[in-house]
């Protein structure tokens, strides 16, 4: 943890964008924190989540975050994540929630076989919602930003949910000011987003800004991939079908966002610090969900899912 | 992590934020603006310029061009009805600064989606159409974005391009928006011409408009200086009290008003308690000084009570604190506000239980005039009176937001029925501050088992008030209420000796009167006040002290024939005779009750039943029921 230096920092004379949107994000994990019953962070161990886990810690400090981390695993996400995972919730002392449909799970459920859509619909949204019910969680952050996609620019930061994790666009609360309704009946829930007013851009410069630990997949290397559908795929273990002579290429690449191994492309890149990160989301010409293959599967798919209960 | 912020938070602290609204109608080109600066920043990237021209084709309105306005009509049932339907933001940046822009729709539910995007924004653009020129909805638009407190307004003539870039056609509308806008409370109204579709002024100025000599709207959006909280005094609404470990104790909240430094002497506003900040503390490391708009956990030298919910505030600037207040609400549920509805207010990090105590008006957004009210519907804007379970510390919104601004929850259904500014405290000295821990009013008055109400008979000489009124108190008495009754005799000799009857020394007795008839409820007991009392403005001033559930105006109204036939003090005799002069109903008004809670038939029945009439309203009205009945527990 951090230690309280021991000359105070003078007061900037005006604070900067990022100053301004790690100050909202704190005052919303802090609002939920002292006004739900029994609340968790969905940690899916990617950037965003890593900012949010960041913000948690600073939020709280000197106490620590009081709630626990939900990690949804497909048992498809690719082994640095989960190494990393473990990792992060051993150093900053999580308490660490791992929740697997494990119905979904017997039954084989996978990516290749079931197509994207009813994959994702039984090892994600499913899988949430079980954890959230078994746990009697009443309020669950989510590293969301509204940037990503258009059904989310309209979404609240305090997303309501029924009793069923559906979300209505038509029934959402009114968000004035700062002042959120977080008041639930049993059952009900809210998701929370806390990095709403977030860009891809202002998480990599804060990441950069605060030295903030994340996957190395973000991080260029040579890595074995494979070409589906015009993206790439990397081979990241055994399990993932190769044509009858198809050879895996090494090539230098990273990753703008992280899912399940083979539902997310890669991007060919020389990016391996976070500078270079930095200047090449600069002049970036596609958006990072481009890299995400279950928002092709149909038109307003990030909504549709949404109101089954994803996240 | 670090000790310290690092290097880049510093340097990138030249990049402000600005946070921005947009009105206008979906025909006034508002998210074809939006579209065009997302695309001219060059934040539109290739896959969504790609995805925004497959759209273009399939739901476009802009023949083979980019409709940048799909852009940001994001949901699908939007996309096949062609509206918006709700508040979307939009991001983008420039070197010098980052924008977060609230798209806010134009058609009916236009209220409460631009007062929700209006109540997180510095500055509004507000779009014309040149060939049509101000519109109603201008009107109404502007209306909302001043009731928010937004005093920075951009006036984009759009579409300029389609009156051939006419100066004259510019210049009309810039002056009727300037005659229109006087009274809105505007620091800035910087007007433009503009093509959005086209890039007219957008980045630059246009060398098709070469008679406006201003900046374009990106340069002037990237100068405008909106900074205000900071000039407020220091206030904190607490969030959550951190306590690690028995050594450590801090309160953590945004700061919403004003600035702080170790030293500072604070005051937790409900209590009166004063300490001082030991240290601000963040997990950057402690702070010499922290400003509106920081998320902190400040240190106090003392062990004092603070929770949850508390507001720290300067101790030489302190919030008033008040259980009633006026305040201007948004309706924005589908049932009308009905007053006497339970609610729950939330203000700052507080949550209190609260009624709506009576419309005082809904405000003509056309007009901006208040009409008369009894209830507010969906998206209409008034002003109200509110009452709450426990005093709260506010500022008025006008002061400070933070501390001003407040959303209204249903109690069953948990939904958000409505948002308000407060206006100003009700019925308690504004400026008088608790001292400690003092007993309360509803203290007082559970230890009588009763509810203090001001009874105050109206009428002419001789109407049979006090009769009525010493009638009405033995009753209560029976009933074991404790009253008391304030009337020409026992108030006239001592208190008001000094007074007469001109118009002047009426309305000072009077106020007296009032003065002392709050006092006597805040101490818990029934008073009669029986005063003929015979100008409207002071029984409306005793009114707005009291406050609506707490004064009920009772009109004797007794025919002045029937009272000058009575004469039991031989007053009128003498007025006729010219012996006593400004007599009320002889030679001075009487002004009617317009609305009293009662109207009793004097002349027509006994004392006895009118008495009885008194008993029963106050029965009937909840004004009966023992204290500690009354339902105004969370």
């Amino acid at each position: 943890m951090v230690q309280l230096s021991p000359t105070p920092t003078p007061a900037p004379a005006r604070l900067s964008h990022l100053q301004r949107l790690e100050a909202e994000s704190i005052h919303i994990l802090r609002e939920v924190a002292a006004e739900s019953a029994n609340p968790v962070m969905l940690y899916s161990i990617g950037k965003d989540s890593a900012v949010m886990l960041h913000l948690a810690v600073k939020a709280f400090y000197p106490a620590r975050p009081p709630f626990p981390l939900l990690h949804i695993d497909t048992g498809w996400k690719f082994r640095d994540m989960i190494a990393f995972r473990d990792r992060m919730a051993a150093d900053l002392d999580f308490r660490l929630i791992v929740h697997t449909n494990s119905a979904g799970a017997a039954r084989g459920i996978n990516p290749f076989d079931h197509g994207s859509s009813l994959y994702t619909a039984i090892m994600k949204t499913e899988a949430l919602k079980e954890a959230l019910s078994l746990h009697g969680f009443d309020a669950a952050f989510g590293g969301a930003r509204r940037d990503e996609e258009k059904s989310r620019a309209k979404e609240r930061i305090f997303s309501f949910r029924s009793a069923s994790h559906a979300w209505d666009p038509k029934t959402q609360r009114p968000e004035l000011w700062n002042l959120y309704n977080t008041r639930v009946r049993p059952g009900e829930s809210i998701r929370v987003f806390p990095l709403s007013n977030w860009t891809e851009l202002d998480i990599w410069q804060y990441i950069q800004a605060e030295r903030i630990p994340i996957v190395p997949l973000y991080y260029a290397a040579e890595r074995p991939v494979v070409w589906r559908d015009g993206q790439m795929i990397m081979v990241d273990d055994a399990r993932l079908p190769l044509s009858p002579g198809e050879v895996p290429e090494l090539r230098k690449v990273r990753f703008r966002t992280l899912g399940c191994y083979p539902l997310t492309a890669a991007v060919d890149s020389d990016a391996d610090t976070l500078e270079a990160i930095v200047a090449e989301m600069r002049v970036a010409r596609t958006s990072e969900r481009a890299g995400r293959l279950i928002d092709h599967d149909e038109a307003a798919s990030m909504e549709k899912k949404k109101r089954e209960g994803y996240f | 992590m670090r000790a310290a912020p690092s290097p880049d938070l510093v340097a990138s602290d030249t990049k402000g934020l600005l946070r921005f609204l947009t009105c206008g109608s979906v025909d006034d080109g508002k998210s074809t603006l939006i579209g065009r600066l997302l695309y001219d920043t060059k934040l539109l990237l290739d896959d969504q310029v790609a995805a925004l021209a497959r759209d273009s084709k399939k739901f476009g309105t802009a023949g083979d061009d980019l409709d940048f306005a799909l852009l940001v009509d994001g949901l699908a049932a939007e996309r096949e009805q062609g509206i918006t339907i709700d508040v979307a933001y939009r991001f983008f940046a420039t070197e010098r600064r980052k924008f977060i822009v609230a798209d806010t729709p134009g058609h009916e539910q236009y209220t409460r989606n631009m007062a929700t995007g209006a109540s997180n924004s510095d500055l509004a653009i507000l779009l014309v159409d040149a060939r049509h020129g101000l519109l109603p909805q201008t009107r109404r638009h502007s209306f909302i974005v001043s009731l928010l407190g937004i005093r920075h307004v951009v006036l984009a003539v759009n579409k300029i391009d389609l009156v051939d870039f006419s100066q004259a056609t510019f210049d009309a509308i810039v002056a009727d928006y300037r005659a229109m806008a006087a009274g809105l409370g505007f620091e800035t109204v910087h007007a433009l011409p503009l093509s959005a579709r086209h890039g007219d002024n957008v980045l630059a100025p246009s060398p098709r408009t070469p008679w406006y000599d201003g900046p374009g709207l990106l340069p002037y959006l990237e100068e405008i200086e909106v900074d205000r909280a900071e000039s407020a005094p220091f206030r904190m609404p607490v969030q959550w009290v951190n306590r690690p470990n028995l050594d450590f104790r801090g309160f953590s909240g945004s700061i919403v008003g004003g600035r702080v430094q170790p030293g500072d002497r604070i005051v937790v506003a409900r209590t009166g308690h004063v300490s001082r900040v030991k240290s601000i503390v963040t997990a950057d490391g402690e702070l010499a000084e922290a400003g509106a708009g920081q998320a902190v956990t400040l240190t106090l030298e003392d062990e004092i009570d603070v929770s949850r919910g508390d507001l720290l505030a300067a101790a030489d600037a302190r919030p008033e604190l008040a259980d009633q207040f006026a305040a201007h609400v948004i309706w924005m549920h589908e049932d009308p506000l009905a007053p006497g509805r339970p609610l729950l207010l939330k203000i700052g990090t507080r949550t209190v239980g609260a009624s709506i105590n009576a419309v005082r008006n809904r405000i003509d957004i056309d007009s901006f005039a208040p009409q008369p009210a009894r209830s507010l519907a969906l998206n209409e804007v008034g002003e109200v009176h509110i009452g709450l379970r426990d005093a709260v510390p506010f500022d008025p919104y006008a002061s400070c937001q933070g501390t001003g601004a407040f959303i209204l929850i249903d109690r069953h259904t948990n939904q958000t029925v409505g948002a308000g500014m407060v206006r100003a405290g009700l019925r308690r000295a504004t400026n008088i501050h608790w001292q400690d821990l003092k007993v309360s009013k509803t203290a007082r008055a559970a230890l009588n088992h009763q509810k203090p109400v001001v009874l105050w008979f109206t009428g002419l000489s001789g109407a049979g008030k006090s009769t009525i009124a010493t009638l009405v108190e033995k009753k209560l008495h029976a009933a074991s209420r404790h009253t008391y009754v304030l009337d020409g005799d026992n108030v006239r000799h001592g208190l008001n000796k000094d007074l007469g009857f001109t118009d002047a020394d009426r309305v000072e007795n009077i106020r007296r009167v009032a003065e002392v008839a709050k006092l006597f409820a805040d101490a818990g007991l029934i008073v009669i006040v029986s005063f003929i009392s015979p100008f409207r403005t002071e029984r409306g001033f005793a009114r707005d002290l009291l406050g609506p559930r707490e004064f009920v105006e009772i009109y004797v109204d007794t025919p002045i024939e029937v009272a000058e036939a009575r004469d039991a003090k031989g007053l009128y005799r003498k007025a006729r005779e010219g012996l006593i002069k400004n007599f009320t109903g002889i030679d001075s008004a009487y002004e009617p009750p317009l609305a009293p809670e009662l109207r009793l038939s004097g002349g027509t029945r006994s004392a006895e039943d009118l008495a009885d009439e008194v008993i029963a309203y106050l029965g009937e009205n909840g004004y009966l029921e023992r204290a500690e009945d009354l339902d105004w527990t969370i």
